[in-house]
Formats: C-alpha cells, sequence, structure tokens
C-alpha cells in the first residue's frame, strides 16, 4: 500500500461541463427556476387583483406585451422540457409489479402523458 | 485460417507511481490489435510485450468479477467489456476510475465503498430465528422477480465514478450500496431494513442523490441502481408520514 494516493479534484463550479449526461440533468434542474418565476407571476396577479379592477386590467394588459408574450413562451417550452424529463423517469422510481411482471416502462411513462392531456383540457375548457 | 484484423491503436494511459510521481502523467503506447479485443487485452499487450511495470486490476475478463472498472475515453467502463472496434478514432485514453484516489497507475484505492457496502448490511437478515429443522424460506417467483434485478450487481464501482454528486459530497453513500440495502429490504426473507435505514435514510444516504441518473446508463450488469434509490426514497418518505402524522400507524 503507498502512502500517498493522488486525488483527483473535482471542480465545483465546471463540474457539469464535462459529459452530455450531466449538462442535461442540469437542463432538467435549471428549467424548474422558469417555473419558479411563473409562480411568483401568479402571485403578482394575485396581488394585482386585490388592488382593484383597474389594476388587474393594467396587468393583463402588460401580458399581452411583446415581452409578456416572450416569457410565457419561454417558460411554457421550459416547462415542457422539465415535464418531459421527469415523466420519462418515472417507471424508475415508481416501478408497478403485476403477478410475477413488472407493467413495461412506457406504459407508466404514457399514463403520465396521458394525465397530463386530461388535465390541459379541462383546464382549457373551463377557462373558456 | 483466415487473416485476423489488425489495427494500431494508441493507447494513452494515465500512470502514477506514489513512490516518484506528485502527479499522474499520461504514457503513450502504440499496440497491435486485434478487431475483437478488448481493452483490457490491449493492457495485458502492454503489460506482457512493452511495459510490465504498468499497474491495473483484473481477473475474470468475462465482466463478472467486477475488477477492471476504469475510464476509457472518459466514460466509466469494464476494461473486459470495451471493445477495441468501437473506438474508431485509434487513440484510445485509459484513466483510474473517477472520484477514487488513485493508488498506482490505473489501480485506485477503493476502501470507502469496501466500508459504505458494509454499512447497509448487505445480506439477509431474518425476521425471526429459525432452526434449520424448520425447513428453507420458500419465496414465489413473483417475490424472486421483485429484487432479481439488484442482485446481479457486481460491485465494479462504475456507478460511484460517473456520479458527479459522489465526487463532490465523498461522504454520500452511494448507488451501488443503497442499491444493494434496497435488494435486501425488497426480499421477503428479510426483515432488516429499519437496521439498514439508519444509514440509508440519513443525510449522508439516499437523500444526497439528486437523480442525475448517471449510474443506471453506465452499470454493466443493468442493475438501475437509480431507479432503486428513488424507489428508497420514497419509501422513506411515506415512513416519514406514517411517523408523525400517523405515529399510531406501525411501520
Amino acid at each position: 500500500m503507498s502512502s500517498k494516493p493522488y486525488v483527483r479534484e473535482v471542480s465545483k463550479t465546471t463540474w457539469f461541463m464535462s459529459q452530455p449526461r450531466y449538462k442535461r440533468y442540469m437542463a432538467r434542474e435549471v428549467t424548474c427556476i422558469f417555473i419558479f418565476a411563473y409562480t411568483f407571476l401568479l402571485i403578482v396577479a394575485l396581488a394585482r387583483l386585490a388592488e382593484g379592477q383597474e389594476a388587474f386590467e393594467a396587468f393583463v394588459q402588460a401580458l399581452g406585451s411583446p415581452l409578456g408574450v416572450l416569457f410565457n413562451v419561454v417558460v411554457l417550452i421550459a416547462t415542457i422540457y422539465h415535464s418531459m424529463s421527469w415523466f420519462n423517469v418515472t417507471p424508475q422510481a415508481m416501478p408497478i409489479q403485476r403477478g410475477e411482471e413488472f407493467v413495461p416502462g412506457n406504459i407508466i411513462v404514457g399514463a403520465h402523458y396521458g394525465a397530463w392531456a386530461v388535465v390541459s383540457l379541462i383546464i382549457l375548457f373551463w377557462g373558456m | 485460417m483466415s487473416e485476423l484484423q489488425k489495427r494500431q491503436i494508441q493507447l494513452e494511459v494515465l500512470r502514477y507511481n506514489p513512490e516518484t510521481d506528485s502527479a499522474p502523467r499520461f504514457q503513450s503506447y502504440s499496440v497491435p490489435c486485434l478487431d475483437e479485443w478488448v481493452v483490457l487485452d490491449a493492457l495485458n499487450y502492454v503489460k506482457d510485450h512493452l511495459d510490465p511495470t504498468l499497474s491495473y486490476r483484473w481477473s475474470c475478463h468475462m465482466a463478472v468479477c467486477g475488477s477492471c472498472g476504469m475510464m476509457v475515453n472518459g466514460e466509466p467502463k469494464l476494461a473486459c467489456k470495451a471493445f477495441i472496434h468501437e473506438y474508431k478514432e485509434g487513440q484510445i485514453k485509459v484513466e483510474p476510475l473517477a472520484n477514487f484516489p488513485i493508488e498506482r497507475d490505473l489501480v485506485t484505492v477503493v476502501e470507502d465503498f469496501i466500508s459504505k457496502l458494509a454499512s447497509v448490511k448487505p445480506y439477509l437478515i431474518p425476521k425471526s430465528d429459525q432452526p434449520v429443522s424448520a425447513g428453507e424460506f420458500k419465496q414465489t417467483p413473483a417475490e424472486l422477480k421483485k429484487f432479481k434485478q439488484y442482485t446481479l450487481c457486481i460491485n465494479c464501482m462504475l456507478c460511484y465514478a460517473a456520479c458527479p454528486q459522489y465526487g463532490l459530497v465523498p461522504e454520500f453513500l452511494g448507488p451501488a450500496a443503497i442499491a444493494l440495502a434496497h435488494r435486501y429490504n425488497q426480499d421477503s426473507r428479510d426483515g432488516g431494513r429499519d437496521e439498514r435505514q439508519e444509514v440509508v435514510a440519513s443525510d449522508e444516504g439516499v437523500w444526497e442523490c439528486s437523480f442525475v441518473g448517471a449510474c443506471s446508463e453506465v452499470c454493466p450488469k443493468h442493475v438501475d441502481p437509480a431507479g432503486a434509490l428513488q424507489q428508497v426514497k420514497v419509501a422513506s418518505t411515506i415512513d416519514w408520514y406514517k411517523e408523525h402524522l400517523m405515529p399510531w400507524v406501525k411501520k
């Protein structure tokens, strides 16, 4: 046994640049910031609503501005990426055994996409 | 006899001699490889014909013993399962497993993993003592299937080399140890989960995992340690709710 094994330092700030799979992981994690931002926007919406009709209408109008639309589009893309990256790993976290065999992963993933579609449609028609 | 395809490969091997070197350095070997060779064959060629001082671990040459784990072109691989023909560039970089200290050349210090593995008690702890005369512990095929994939772990530590979390927080119990704890927890003959949970559900246990999933991607035996860890998180979370919201319910 040697007395001085060599320890290779791992960079605390740039470690994820070394592998594509680490970058994919960071993309999944970073996209949650956009979801946080949108949640914050909803809280602001509530605050404007509490202030009265005029404040809320001004807020809604601001959402329709090019910047507001751009924000929504970016958040939508980030949210879809974030959600899909989690849906796709659900079979690993929640395997279902029926009798001897495990339910195929794509059925578990598919159920998530199905539930997503149903909830989206309900909100869409409920809001109309 | 047909002529076997030969290809000259530049093997870049990270060398480190603790007695003379202050840091590791790459050494290049030109190796005449046969097309069906694996990286381990190329290393054996170097050892036999070019440089007998090269140190590395290997034993079975058939992806069973788990000794020859190393970084091949930056990817954790079993050297016996990394085929030369998959590396088209003609140059292959071989380094010791990432996230482990280098003992010498491609040999790493693995005591950390061994002690972590032992700490999760990776063996059957029967629910109650039973005399041999009582007969065997029976198990249905479905009960076996529940944990079978985790029994395939060969302790090769590729998952530790792939795990960025282990690299950043060396205290992390890590993928294979927790996956093996899960293997015994899932076994219908076992009653040792509470003992294992003390280590597995601690801060340095499963909660250090942020589900990068790299461990499962590099696992040569398709154990899916990342899946095991997420299942351990779900079970540990249910424990917490039972304990705090329904203290009258027994685990």
